[in-house]
């Protein structure tokens, strides 16, 4: 393998480029990022770099000095895959042939349709639109937050600070209860309202109201209710950016670039990773979408491991999130199913202070923590060990 | 200064101790004793309560894995190195001298962080 091709550039990208300077390659390396970036860290776009506490600097992830060799090609789309020729066609007309190609292209927002043409109607995932965002959120006004999941939350919560006056809508009776639990569902809405959002749950959005360009004047609910607003975020989850690879051969669904358990898609010298792949998963017997930073950036040497024709991959460590909210820190690991019960080992939930279980047949099978770091390491520790998950196979 | 009891420091196991800033003290599985500053360089989060292996601890939050013997850090989204303090353990009781050099704290750690404070009591 002389030249390997990575497709976007950003955390998975750039962890997949260290994994193979790690890893002994020493062969070229062509970098594609459809942003005119370099690779910038995501988290704080709805934390700090919100707040305006962070700048545009302090989101870089590459370290002072870090040379890994690589030539980049940034500001233009992957816009085709030909994997028998290997090359990847970038928006500009320019190609890229390799022998080996790393898909990372992350994945986009969803939208409400006609919701582009609004000023005032947001997503967040890139630098570009926090900038945006960040600029209306002005003391005093009003914005409404579609989707109570994780980006949506943290941006609630920096909005309230920043003196913003915040409703929440979502489809589910209490912000992630789906990820968490209806328990923990219920410690996060009382986060959320005791520092004065305004949680709609079981909310249809129908779509948002105004004269179709300009300034949206709100959304409008299923049933009639009408969320006036000043600014308006779309939170309601994010599709894979896979879209340029329809025809390519490789083989994607809407969970994204489909791959084994080791990263490597339906054709061999090509795998995925980050929130664009669905590797598949033993336990789930099905291919599974882990949208979350450590997934992308740990899963990445085990995707290269499987490019460069290592045998023996790592193991890859259970699934790991954290959010902040109003200057708590959540914590959850592992895979958590609907009847799946909770115990309380720590604290007390209602204190805003606890580490939960999440028990199958006893077993623990998932961990959720607000402010307690230390426990949630060493059971973070327990979830991992070989033994427990091959109990929670079997 | 005398930190803690060897002891009390189980193998595998790190500790704050509560100095401005604050102080990690590990036991490694080897039975090597580290110190370093406490505070990840990248956000506010305690090393002590990271993940042990071998000479490297991982910051819980965010995964940068730091060097007990150098304080350097492996990659991103840390990217400075944390001090490290001299260790000696006499008997049962483990000292450390304090690092001379500036800690490499993260922004807002130590100054006010501006905006209203959010309302975090207890909901009982
Ligand atoms: C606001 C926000 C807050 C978050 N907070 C947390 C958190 O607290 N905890 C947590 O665990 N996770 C969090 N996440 C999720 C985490 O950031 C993602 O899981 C992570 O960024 C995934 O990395 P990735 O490299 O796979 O994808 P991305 O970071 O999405 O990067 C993909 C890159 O590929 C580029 N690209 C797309 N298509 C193409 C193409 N055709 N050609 C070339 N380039 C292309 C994109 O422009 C982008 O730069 C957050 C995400 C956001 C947006
Ligand atoms: S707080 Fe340590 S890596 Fe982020």
């Amino acid at each position: 393998m002389r030249t390997v091709a990575v497709v976007g550039a950003s955390l998975a990208g750039l962890s997949a480029v260290r994994a193979l300077r790690r890893q002994g390659f020493e062969g070229r390396v062509v970098v594609v990022g459809g942003e005119p970036h370099r690779p910038y860290d995501r988290p704080p776009l709805s934390k700090d770099f919100l707040a305006g506490r962070l700048e545009e600097p302090d989101l870089t992830l590459e370290a002072e000095g870090e040379d890994l060799g690589l030539e980049w090609r940034l500001g233009s789309p992957a816009v085709c895959l030909d994997p028998s020729a290997r090359t990847v066609r970038l928006g500009d007309g320019s190609a890229v042939q390799a022998d080996g190609v790393v898909l990372a292209t992350g994945a986009l927002p969803c939208r409400l349709p006609g919701s582009e043409r609004y000023d005032n109607v947001h997503v967040l995932r890139t630098l570009r639109d926090a900038l945006a965002l960040r600029e209306q959120l002005l003391p005093g006004r009003r914005l409404v937050v579609v989707g109570a999941g994780l980006i949506g939350l943290e941006v609630a919560s920096t909005a309230r600070a920043l003196g913003i006056d915040v409703t929440v809508v979502d489809p589910q009776a209490a912000p992630m209860t789906e990820a968490l639990g209806l328990d923990v569902a219920g410690v996060v809405t009382a986060l959320h309202e005791r520092n004065g959002v305004r949680l709609l749950g079981g909310a249809r959005v129908e779509g948002l109201v105004g004269p179709g360009a300009g300034r949206a004047e709100g959304v409008q609910l299923h049933g009639g209710l009408r969320l006036p607003a000043d600014l308006v975020l779309l939170a309601m989850g994010v599709r894979p950016a896979v879209e340029w690879l329809h025809g390519s051969g490789v083989r994607v669904d809407r969970r994204g670039v489909l791959c084994d358990g080791a990263g490597v898609s339906s054709i061999p010298g090509v795998v995925a990773v980050g929130d664009c792949s669905a590797w598949y998963d033993v336990e789930d017997a099905d291919f599974r979408r882990e949208e979350h930073w450590t997934a992308a950036r740990e899963r990445a040497a085990v995707a290269v491991g499987s490019l460069l024709g290592c045998s023996t991959p790592a193991p890859v460590r259970p699934p790991y999130f954290w959010s902040d909210q109003f200057g708590l820190r959540l914590q959850f690991t592992g895979r958590r199913r609907a009847d799946d019960e909770l115990v309380v080992e720590e604290g007390d939930p209602l204190d805003l202070d606890f580490l939960a279980t999440y028990r199958r047949e006893g077993l623990p099978v998932g961990v959720v923590a607000l402010e307690r770091g230390r426990s949630f390491t060493k059971w973070r520790r327990v979830l991992a060990a070989p033994a427990i998950q091959q109990a929670v196979r079997a | 200064m005398r930190v803690c009891a060897l002891s009390e420091l189980a193998p595998g196991e790190g500790r704050r101790v509560e100095l401005d800033p604050p102080v990690a003290v590990f036991h490694t599985d080897d039975g090597d004793v580290y110190a370093i500053d406490d505070t990840c360089t990248h956000q506010d989060a305690s090393l002590a309560d990271g993940w042990l292996e071998g000479c490297e601890v991982e910051c819980p939050l965010h995964a940068s894995r730091f060097d007990l013997r150098t304080g350097a850090v492996d990659a991103p989204p840390a990217k400075k190195p944390v001090r490290t303090h001299e260790v000696s353990v006499e008997g049962d009781d483990v000292y450390i001298t304090l690092s001379e050099a500036a800690p490499n704290l993260p922004p807002g750690v130590g100054a006010p962080t501006g905006g209203s404070a959010p309302s975090t009591q207890g909901l009982a």
